[in-house]
């Protein structure tokens, strides 16, 4: 089974170092095909992996070799394929196939073709190395990795020209794949220190043994650890306060954000917080906490959602709000339905972006939902199959958001965190509301593309070929539900319900209310022409539009007064005091330099007169100091 | 009575002239004139004061000083020989090629 697993791991990189040989050269069609091939390889032997590890219920490890040996400290360079990482494996590696075939076709005019995959692929190794590591180095290693990905990716149309945040919110990909890499390395500190907290009072950092001794130390200890390892998801999975670098990493081409910014990357907060799940369960206050936050965020970031008009940064917000959701399950403790709701989540959001990325490329890049309208004519398959998705991001039976996304309101209700259901709850009607606000605009009504000029078309067949998986995973993936429990509930802890019969029904029946509601109303207001034009001068609307001014908030009350302090310790402290010092000594010796010059006249003369004085400075010394007998 | 303090004021004489002839002189032959009588200044000290402590150290260093002063000579008046052929004058202020 090792073979497998190394495949698994290393057939990407493979694929990322081929396409890379081709990095600077024109586009070459094979480094798409290749690295799409290599990445089946891999999607394949995570599935061996899986049926492997299901039936056997052996958990695979690999050591491949030392890294750091230091002293007491010894971390290896090791693997593992167990219940929870074998999941994340299948779920990274199948998105990643998918997104990599799509991206054949939706890179193909782009110059930066073979480089673009060599990022690709370079991200779904650094991906896999995150969960399949056996340690919490290992994951930092995998962490970071992603980040760097996600930095080459949002940026990687780097030439474009900043614009002021009136005109484009995130200003430029290059400012946004900055944004996104200091804010992850706030984040990154936080789950630092929690590493040197975990390292410094168990003295490893192999996930056996620090879960192994966890329940030894001072409840205070623990805390602390799951509220730093928690900073750190926060980075990863954009909660408040870090959550503006997402809608900006919008940014980058579609596939990645479809791949990197959707499905896998984002979620590795949430696979943190489910791997760390002994430390969690010791600190049902910090649970809470992280639910609360959560709750916070699937409200805040689906009323962002609801009044934006880019394409893709409404299908941004509502992964903000989805990832909230996750946080709530495993904030909880039922870590079994927040992996369940990140599976699904990573195929039907997969699958919206890449239908996003199919409507952007008939309308060469304009993401404006309201100059769009009636492409469902058109383009009939990418209209059906984001209707799929946004049908499982509402919640409807029986598409696969409805399973997993009610069995967390249910744990909200049945752990009694009344307030949390109900903020779940109408975050599911903003969540069913925006979906369909999107699909109405661009895919029905009148046909406002026809004013600015675009002339749409449908993708190519392998493009829609790529999205057919998902939309049929998006469909089917709910009625996994009791397998998926049953697996993974062998590593991780059950989550009992105490709700049944009835009142299950019931709170199914409120959420798919709302939800049908949501619907009902998107469908309803904008087959009609949907809000007046006085909508947008309220204050809400505004407030809405512009994220609650928090980009405007952190750029003068972070941005700006770093900059300026930068700027005063630039000039006023290292020009003037650090510089300044410098500069005078080496004028000093410069000077001396240049006046001890004439001495060295070349006249033997004058030299032998030098050499006298010098004797006779020394004589004079010799007198004055020698010791007295 | 001849004492050492005799000897030592000689001696620091004929250094001070031979100081002076090194300082003033421009003629390179008279500068190797003054540096022999230097070197024999220190000569004599050197004798006196072994005389004077019975130690035949001073005596053996000072025929170190003659032997490598011969030499000295020797060498430096065959560089001198060349360096009058080629130039025709051996004036200290004239022996300059390089600037400072």
């Amino acid at each position: 089974m090792e073979k497998y697993l190394l495949t698994t791991l290393f057939a990407p990189l493979v694929g990322s170092l081929f396409a890379a040989l081709f990095g600077m050269k024109p586009k070459k069609l094979i480094t798409g095909i290749v690295t799409s091939l290599l990445l089946f390889a891999s999607f394949v032997s995570a599935v061996i992996l899986l049926f492997h590890v299901a039936s056997t219920d052996e958990i695979v490890r690999v050591k491949l070799f030392d890294w750091i040996t230091v002293g007491s400290l010894n971390i290896p360079f090791g693997f593992v394929a167990d219940h929870v990482s074998v999941i994340m494996m299948v779920t990274v590696t199948l998105v990643s196939t998918l997104v990599h075939i799509y991206s054949i076709g939706y890179m193909e005019h782009d110059e930066g073709f073979n480089r673009f995959f060599s990022y690709l692929s370079a991200f779904v190794f650094s991906m896999l190395v995150l969960v399949m590591s056996d340690n919490f180095a290992g994951l930092f290693i995998g962490w970071e990795g992603v980040g760097l990905c996600s930095w080459l990716l949002i940026g990687f149309w780097y030439h474009k020209k900043d614009e002021t945040r009136d005109v484009n919110p995130s200003i430029s990909p290059s400012w946004a794949a900055n944004e996104a890499f200091i804010m992850n390395r706030i984040a990154d500190l936080g789950m630092l220190l929690g590493l040197f907290l975990i390292y410094w009072n168990v003295g490893s950092l192999q996930y056996d043994v620090v879960f192994a001794h966890v329940d030894m130390f001072n409840i205070s200890v623990i805390t602390l650890m799951g509220i730093f390892l928690f900073i750190g998801a926060m980075g990863k999975s954009a909660q408040f306060p870090l959550h503006t670098w997402l809608a900006d990493a919008m940014e980058g081409p579609t596939p990645v954000s479809a791949l990197i910014h959707a499905a896998t990357m984002v979620t590795a907060g949430v696979y943190l917080v489910i791997r760390a799940f002994p430390i969690y369960s010791q600190i049902p206050d910090v649970g809470l906490f992280i639910a609360s936050l959560g709750a916070f965020v699937a409200v805040f970031a689906a009323s962002m959602a609801l009044v934006n008009t880019d394409l893709k940064r409404i299908i941004a917000y509502s992964t903000l709000s989805q990832l909230g959701y996750m946080f709530v399950a495993a904030g909880l403790g039922a870590y079994w339905v927040g992996l369940f709701h990140l599976m699904t989540h990573a195929f039907f959001k997969a699958l919206l972006f890449l239908g996003a990325g199919n409507v952007m490329h008939a309308m060469h890049d304009e993401l404006n939902i309201f100059k769009m309208g009636g492409l469902g004519k058109v383009m009939k398959w990418t209209a059906v199959m984001m209707i799929i998705a946004s049908l499982a991001l509402a919640g409807i039976y029986p598409f696969a958001g409805f399973f997993s996304k009610d069995k967390i309101l249910e744990v909200a209700f049945d752990t009694h965190h009344y307030i949390l259901w109900f903020m779940l709850w109408v975050g599911a009607g903003m969540t069913a509301f925006y979906s369909f606000r999107l699909i109405m605009l661009v895919f029905f009504g009148e046909e406002r593309y026809k004013k600015y000029g675009f002339h749409p078309h449908e993708a190519h067949w392998y493009m829609l070929a790529a999205m057919a998986p998902l939309a049929i995973l998006a469909i089917v993936a709910g009625f996994f539900e009791h397998s998926f429990e049953e697996f993974v509930t062998r590593f991780l802890p059950e989550f009992h319900f105490h709700t049944h019969g009835i009142a299950v029904v019931a709170l199914i029946g409120l959420t798919t209310l709302i939800a049908l509601s949501g619907i009902a109303l998107a469908v309803y207001k904008y087959s009609r022409g949907g809000f007046s034009e006085k909508w947008k001068e309220t204050f809400i609307y505004k407030l809405l539009y512009n994220q609650y001014y928090i980009p405007v908030i952190y750029e003068k009350v972070f941005t700006k007064p770093y900059a300026e302090l930068s700027r005063i310790a630039w000039k006023e402290l290292d020009l003037r005091v650090v510089d300044a010092t410098v500069d005078f000594i080496a004028g000093i010796i410069y000077k001396s330099g240049f006046a001890g010059r004439v001495v060295q006249s070349g006249n033997l003369s004058k030299m032998l007169r030098w050499m006298v004085i010098g004797l006779l400075i020394l004589l004079v010394l010799v007198v004055l100091y020698s010791p007295v007998r | 009575m001849i004492t050492l303090t005799h000897y030592l004021v000689l001696a620091a004489i004929l250094f001070s002239i031979a100081l002076v002839g090194i300082l003033r002189r421009k003629n390179l032959l008279m500068l190797f004139f003054a540096t022999e009588i230097a070197l024999n200044a220190v000569n004599i000290a050197f004798a006196a004061i072994s005389k004077y402590y019975g130690d035949l150290t001073g005596q053996l260093f000072a025929f170190f000083i003659i032997a490598i002063a011969a030499s000295e000579v020797a060498v430096g008046l065959g560089l001198l020989i060349i360096w009058y052929k080629r130039r025709g004058n051996i004036d200290l202020d004239t022996l300059q090629s390089m600037k400072g």
